[in-house]
């Protein structure tokens, strides 16, 4: 008598509410990063778009090296630099429409320049005038977000309402290895694809968190592999070969756009820099690893890439550069402007009207600004 | 002319009605929680809205705190006007990042560009026998984040009219609504236009000339029973019903305070770094000259939250109220 026959009529079942869910295999990432650059699919891109991305990234490197010189010159209150990550920073900029919001973090100020973002309104945050110097509506960036994933949130409710409100509007929002941790990334990720909300989640994973590497943040296979578990598909791709880390984002978008829902994308590249100026990288890393790095830049990929294939010549590159030159001119020469400060603007924009406690204490304010003014007259004569 | 009858209707009813309002007055408005759709609200506030208005409109989402208002924030960023509830005072606490770092500060970071109209709901306070973490008050967290409004109604017409203003106001408001008075009824008519008080306005529910009861949301009709109680003290006591806490009415409270010269502040939070003392601070500040007495406070001890066996030991009633007037100094005028 087998085991089955002694059981007779009786059969296991699967718990009543139980059923089938999604199948998994289409949502997960390949099992290497995705790369364009120095391979077949090369051919495949567009070249007027990769000459594109290549100013972009000699801009951007531009941008990186002045605002660090600037931070050194007391110019900026701190600087993270995104160096080495330039090709991310770009091609979120470049992968989205006009209509569509990017959500970033306080390591993107170059993608929120890359978006059209003026680089000194870019800049006020760290330099320390105001908490957010350009208007989030002109070029649809949302504010520099300093607590960590705390914007992705943000990007699932802006892309929410722009569908329901019938619009083909899509929010990318960026966050690093470190934010993977915190609980808004979960809850971010799991209303988009509960919502089926059109976001694309890209995690520079640049492999530390300050100075904690990515082993003490995570034991998933890949942060891509996390999008598996909220049900949408994750992709990983080499953060440094900008037109592969491009192609993907503008696969994502195009997703979202069509209402195929969200898409966590895991760029992995590297933070050349330390945290920021006031980090020492030192104590939790060796320069041999800086190095292997340095030898996979983003920025001599994408010119190994266009060299080889005759798409950029010396004009071409010393046209990037003057470019990047003038960029950086203008933003050195505004810079050492000393900004403009009114001390009443801190009770301007508390709420829609001032409260009378509030009232009360810019009169108080008012009136000491009034005092130190009458002294300084006092002194000067 | 046909006069309409005032039936009674709850605490409860008046915050649908006042959400329903709202909603058919402008699309933009969305509620948004957990259980508020098919449900209809662990209160039953939000009871009818999913299938009046559609699911959309009142969304059902998953069950966690800082998104639902995270996902509110990029909803008011696009033009939305979220209306998100928080099923307990205890529960609102993960979403405390984003209401600090975001909510509160959004319109200031970005120089008024980007105000953010979301009216948070939170129901608080104790006194229904709830287990751990169903009977917080929490408004002192509230108080002390700069760029928040926070009210309270004690009344079913407060209700109504806090909520649509909350609502109306192009600055996020949390709106603490007191579970125990969920269920208290008033005459009420909720057929006529209701006239939406501006948030920032304290009410006297009751004159009296002998001290000011300054109180707020479900400690109002304790305070009212106290004063009632007084009487057979020979004390006609005021009590004043803040309704906003911030903005906070100093001028409502400070004229009843120096019209009297006395005052005890009653409420069910702690009184160590609770509202208390911003109130009798405030108060001292500006009638000290009219004051008979040091203004006390009557409030909930400083524990975590008791039991609910032992939730009356805690809460500050009538006794301790009458206790805390009988040392206001009454001697010194004889």
């Amino acid at each position: 008598m087998t085991v089955m026959e002694q059981r007779g009529a009786y059969r296991p079942t699967p718990p009543p509410a139980w059923q089938p869910r999604t199948d998994p295999a289409p949502l997960l990432p390949d099992a290497e990063p995705y790369r364009v650059l120095g391979t077949d699919a090369a051919a495949q891109a567009d070249p007027e778009l990769l000459r594109r991305l290549y100013a972009q990234l000699v801009r951007g490197r531009r941008y990186n090296v002045q605002a660090t010189a600037l931070t050194k010159q007391g110019r900026l209150a701190v600087y993270p630099s995104s160096t080495g990550q330039e090709a991310c920073e770009v091609a979120a900029a470049l992968a989205l429409q006009e209509r569509d919001w990017l959500f970033p973090s306080y390591r993107d100020t170059l993608a929120v320049v890359a978006r059209g973002v003026d680089p000194v309104e870019a800049l006020t945050l760290l330099r320390g005038d105001w908490h957010t110097g350009y208007d989030p509506y002109e070029h649809r960036v949302a504010p520099l977000s300093t607590p960590l994933a705390t914007q992705l949130p943000h990007a699932v409710g802006l892309a929410h309402a722009a569908r329901l409100k019938g619009d083909d509007v899509v929010a990318l929002a960026m966050v690093g290895d470190g934010g993977t941790s915190e609980g808004d990334f979960h809850e971010a990720l799991n209303f988009a694809a509960v919502w089926q909300a059109p976001v694309v989640f890209l995690v520079q994973n640049n492999g530390f968190a300050i100075s904690v590497p990515l082993a003490k943040q995570t034991a998933a296979p890949s942060l891509a592999h996390k999008a598996v578990g909220y049900g949408m598909p994750g992709r990983l791709v080499d953060g440094n070969d900008a037109a592969a880390v491009h192609e993907v984002l503008t696969d994502a978008v195009r997703h979202a756009r069509e209402g195929g829902g969200p898409t966590l994308v895991e760029a992995v590249t590297y933070r050349i820099e330390a945290h920021t100026n006031a980090d020492d990288a030192t104590r939790y890393r060796g320069d041999a690893e800086v190095e292997t790095w340095r030898e996979h830049d983003p920025i001599q990929l994408l010119e190994r890439e266009l060299t080889a294939r005759g798409l950029l010549d010396e004009d071409a590159k010393q046209s990037a550069r003057d470019a990047a030159e003038v960029m950086a001119a203008d933003l050195r020469a505004r810079m050492n402007q000393d900004a403009v400060l009114d001390p009443m603007d801190l009770f301007a924009h508390v709420y829609a009207e001032p409260t009378p406690q509030l009232r009360e204490q810019r009169d108080l304010l008012r009136a000491e600004l009034e005092a130190e003014h009458a002294d300084q007259e006092g002194t000067h004569r | 002319m046909t006069t309409v009858a005032l039936k009674p209707a709850t605490m409860a009813q008046a915050l649908t009605r006042a959400l329903r309002d709202a909603m058919a007055a402008d699309p933009t408005v969305h509620v948004l929680g957990e259980d508020v759709g098919t449900l209809g609200g662990v209160f039953r506030v939000t009871d009818g809205l999913a299938a009046e208005f559609g699911e959309d409109r009142c969304t059902d989402t998953p069950l966690a705190e800082a998104g639902i208002l995270g996902t509110a924030v990029g909803m008011a960023m696009y033009g939305l006007r979220p209306v998100v509830e928080m099923q307990f005072d205890a529960f609102a606490y993960p979403a405390f990042e984003q209401l600090i770092s975001h909510v509160a500060r959004m319109r200031n970071r970005t120089r008024g560009r980007m105000p953010l109209p979301i009216t948070v709901r939170v129901p608080y306070g104790g006194g229904i026998g709830g287990v751990e973490h169903h009977s917080d008050s929490s408004e002192a967290y509230y108080m002390a984040t700069p760029g928040l409004h926070v009210v309270t109604p004690a009344t079913v017409a407060d209700a109504y009219g806090l909520l649509r203003a909350a609502i109306a106001s192009d600055d996020p408001v949390v709106v603490l609504e007191p579970k125990r008075l969920y269920w208290s009824k008033d005459s009420w008519n909720p057929e006529e236009p209701q006239s939406v008080e501006p948030i920032g306005r304290a009410v006297v529910r009751r004159t009296g000339r002998s001290a000011t009861l300054i109180t707020y949301g479900p400690s109002v009709p304790v305070c009212l029973e106290a004063a009632e109680a007084a009487r057979a003290e020979g004390w006609d006591l005021e009590v004043v019903d803040l309704r906003s806490l911030v903005p906070f009415d100093d001028e409502t409270v400070c004229a009843s305070v120096r019209r009297t010269g006395r005052a005890v502040v009653v409420h069910e939070s702690g009184s160590f770094g609770g509202p208390g003392g911003e109130i009798a601070a405030r108060v001292t500040e500006r009638c000290f000259h009219h004051l008979e007495a040091p203004v006390l406070r009557v409030a909930g001890f400083d524990l975590p939250y008791p039991p609910p066996m032992l939730e009356r030991h805690h809460l500050p009633g009538v006794d301790r109220i009458l206790d805390a007037v009988a040392r206001l100094q009454w001697e010194a005028d004889n």
